[in-house]
């Protein structure tokens, strides 16, 4: 088992590098580079820079060597914590990502919590009473809340909480603590701030849940073995939630690690939509402007996380899945 | 002979499906007896598994008991209490304690994600009041007694560390937890190889032998029939055509399909590579339910004119009935 975690975890950060190249190279592809994109941003503004600054700043940014001559670079900055500077901002990359990836994070992990106390019970519900009324209701809010893009519902929401309530309901915090350094009435604030957001992210996911819940468990309570609890006696409410429920949550614990990045890229758009200050706008901003560190670090962060999701739910597996404990050993 | 400990009377379950209705139990009657086994054979489809369902109250929806009674005498005696007249709290007492189930597949019904251990004790916790430790100590002897080598340490083992006999065994010791006075076993050997099936069958003995527990034994195997059961009922389309103790259903066959199914049983006096006599015709799509005696579109001996428009009465006394119009009952 122990031999098996190492190799997990090799193949972690493996899977790491690879991602850093690929990032690397993806984010080269379009045609030009930094400088190129900032000449025509000025353009677009009337000035110009002369060509003899332009060549001062791909030679500061090292822009004119070879692809592997940069990316070794900057990995070898990386690999020892240094990410380098934003070009567009002028500022160290961790400094402009600031406090924005864990915002990333807690508003995934809250959207996570939220579907899965939606969609369990909901999904649950729905198989147990097949082609009830509530199950009927259940699948057709379900296949709209599928149907319906995300954004779409965050404008939706924020024009009913603006019409209703006079309420304005983008960002994660409130102006007086936008800026202010963190502080116990902060994380209050940001407390309040976040369930919108996270309901809004979670309901496409809530509703594939559901369906998925509720296949598999239509899958489970046909098994024997659902007979067998009850032939012994126990409550219906017991056979169902000890036996079928058990059998049919299995595959959400490897699902915890794929979910990350759907979040996370689910929230580029809804972050634009409500102006959250989570990573996402600030990577679509910096591949615009090939800001080759900013969106290169984000990229690389975004994936440790994936990675080490995927290690984190082979642990949550191998804790819930008997049978995989044992092929272990 | 004693009072039956089970009745079951005209018993009727229906699956209500889109296409129309299944009349998968359709009538059945027998009667059980402490210390004895009822073997209960048809072929597959006829009925059996609904009917041992039927009994403990597990059929899954669609299906639905209709009519009939399942008559249990009380262990403190006085009159039989009808279950299907119990609120289902009460019916959730008589599973496992009065009335219990061994089944066909012993690994599909177990549970892959908890320990036997945990299987077994949760009944005997339920049902007897015990602490995890006594339970446990009591799973414990259970295994030892179906003969579980090791119990101590395999009551903790999940049942796909165990083999398919040794599954079967814990089966049992699971179906055995609360002291069941009657002991439903659905196939309980058919997924099993010759050898462990003869020593499954032995443990059965055994333990009835031991404990006085009266065996419904479902099969489609006359030669388990003939080597296990004291009574027999032949089912056949989800109605009882022939009942009789074992003696005399092998040595005096009335009903025309229990013949043909003994015909269909191996003996060693056959000649070698012969095929064994099948029965003709298939078993009607239970949509398609026959008029008259369902088995007439394949008997041999119909009587034409009456066997495919009326249904022949049981006629005989309760210990040795039959239901066919060879034997009497014509109107
Ligand atoms: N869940 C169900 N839905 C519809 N029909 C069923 C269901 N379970 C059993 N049946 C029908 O009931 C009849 C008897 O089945 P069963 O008791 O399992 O037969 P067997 O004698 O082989 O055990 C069959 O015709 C089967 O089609
Ligand atoms: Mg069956």
């Amino acid at each position: 088992m122990i031999a098996f975690l190492l190799r997990r975890l090799a193949l972690g950060v493996m899977t790491i590098w690879l991602i850093s190249v690929l990032s690397f190279v993806i984010i080269q592809l379009p045609p030009g580079d930094f400088v190129d994109a900032y000449i025509a941003q000025l353009a677009s503004s009337g000035s110009s820079v002369s060509a003899e600054e332009a060549q001062a700043m791909r030679l500061q940014y090292g822009l004119g060597q070879p692809f592997y001559v940069q990316y070794g670079k900057w990995i070898s900055r990386v690999v020892v914590g240094d990410f380098g500077e934003s070009m567009e901002w002028r500022r160290p990359v961790t400094q402009v990502i600031g406090d924005r990836l864990w915002l990333t994070l807690l508003l995934s992990l809250g959207a996570l919590i939220v579907t899965w106390t939606l969609a369990l019970p909901i999904g649950i519900y729905s198989a147990v009473r097949q082609y009830s009324v509530a199950d009927y209701i259940f699948t057709l809010v379900g296949f709209i809340g599928i149907a319906v893009p995300n954004f779409l519902m965050a404008l939706i929401i924020m024009y009913f909480a603006f019409k209703f309530f006079g309420a304005s309901v983008g960002g994660l915090f409130s102006a007086e603590f936008a800026m202010a350094p963190w502080s116990w009435a902060k994380a209050w604030d940001l407390a309040k701030h976040l369930p919108l957001p996270a309901v809004i992210l979670a309901l496409g996911g809530t509703a594939q849940l559901i369906r998925i819940m509720r296949a598999n468990l239509l899958d489970e309570l046909r098994r024997p073995y659902v007979v067998t609890a009850r032939a012994k006696g126990l409550s219906e409410t017991r056979v169902i939630l000890k036996y079928p429920v058990r059998a049919a949550l299995n595959p959400f614990a490897s699902n915890i690690a794929y979910l990350f990045p759907y979040l996370v890229s689910g929230s580029i758009i809804i972050s634009i939509v409500l102006g959250l200050p989570t990573v996402g706008p600030l990577l679509v901003k910096s591949l615009v402007a090939q800001d080759m560190f900013l969106a290169g670090t984000i990229v690389l962060l975004l994936g440790v996380l994936t990675v080490v999701g995927t290690f984190i739910s082979d642990l949550v597996l191998m804790w819930v899945d008997p049978r995989l404990r044992h092929q272990m050993d | 002979m004693a009072e039956p400990i089970l009745s079951v009377r005209n018993l009727q379950t229906q699956f209500a499906a889109q296409e129309g209705v299944v009349h998968a139990v359709d009538g059945v009657d027998f009667d059980v007896f402490e210390g004895r086994t009822l073997g209960v054979v048809g072929e597959s489809g006829c009925g059996k598994s609904v009917t041992a369902r039927s009994i403990l109250g597990i059929v899954e929806s669609p299906g639905r008991v209709v009519g009939g009674q399942i008559l249990l005498r009380p262990a403190k005696g006085g009159a039989p209490i009808d279950l299907l007249t119990l609120s289902p709290k009460a019916m959730r007492d008589i599973r496992g304690p009065e009335i219990a189930l061994v089944f066909q597949e012993p690994m599909a019904s177990f549970s892959q994600y908890y320990t036997i251990g945990n299987q077994i004790t949760e009944a005997i916790r339920l049902h007897m009041g015990m602490d995890a430790n006594a339970a446990r100590a009591r799973a414990i002897d259970l295994l030892d007694m179906v003969g579980v080598p090791q119990p101590s340490r395999r009551v903790d083992e999940y049942p796909f560390q165990l083999s398919g006999g040794l599954r079967q065994r814990v089966m049992i010791a699971m179906a055995l937890a609360c002291d069941p006075r009657v002991l439903i076993a659905d196939e309980p050997t058919t997924a099993l190889d010759v050898t462990t099936q003869a020593q499954i069958l032995d443990l059965l003995r055994e333990l009835q032998q031991k404990r006085g527990l009266a065996i419904i034994l479902i099969t489609h195997d006359m030669g388990v029939i003939a080597e296990m059961a004291h009574d027999v009922a032949v089912m056949y389309l989800g109605r009882a055509v022939e009942t009789g103790p074992v003696g005399e259903i092998f040595s005096s066959p009335k009903h025309p399909y229990t013949r043909a199914l003994l015909r269909s049983i191996p003996t060693v006096l056959a000649k070698p590579r012969t095929r064994l006599p099948t029965i003709a015709g298939s078993i009607p799509h239970p949509f398609n339910r026959p008029t008259g005696c369902p088995y007439h579109p394949r008997c041999s001996e119909i009587i034409t004119g009456l066997c495919e428009t009326a249904e022949p009465p049981a006629v005989g006394e309760a210990s040795r009935e039959v239901r066919c119009f060879l034997h009497g009952g014509r109107p």
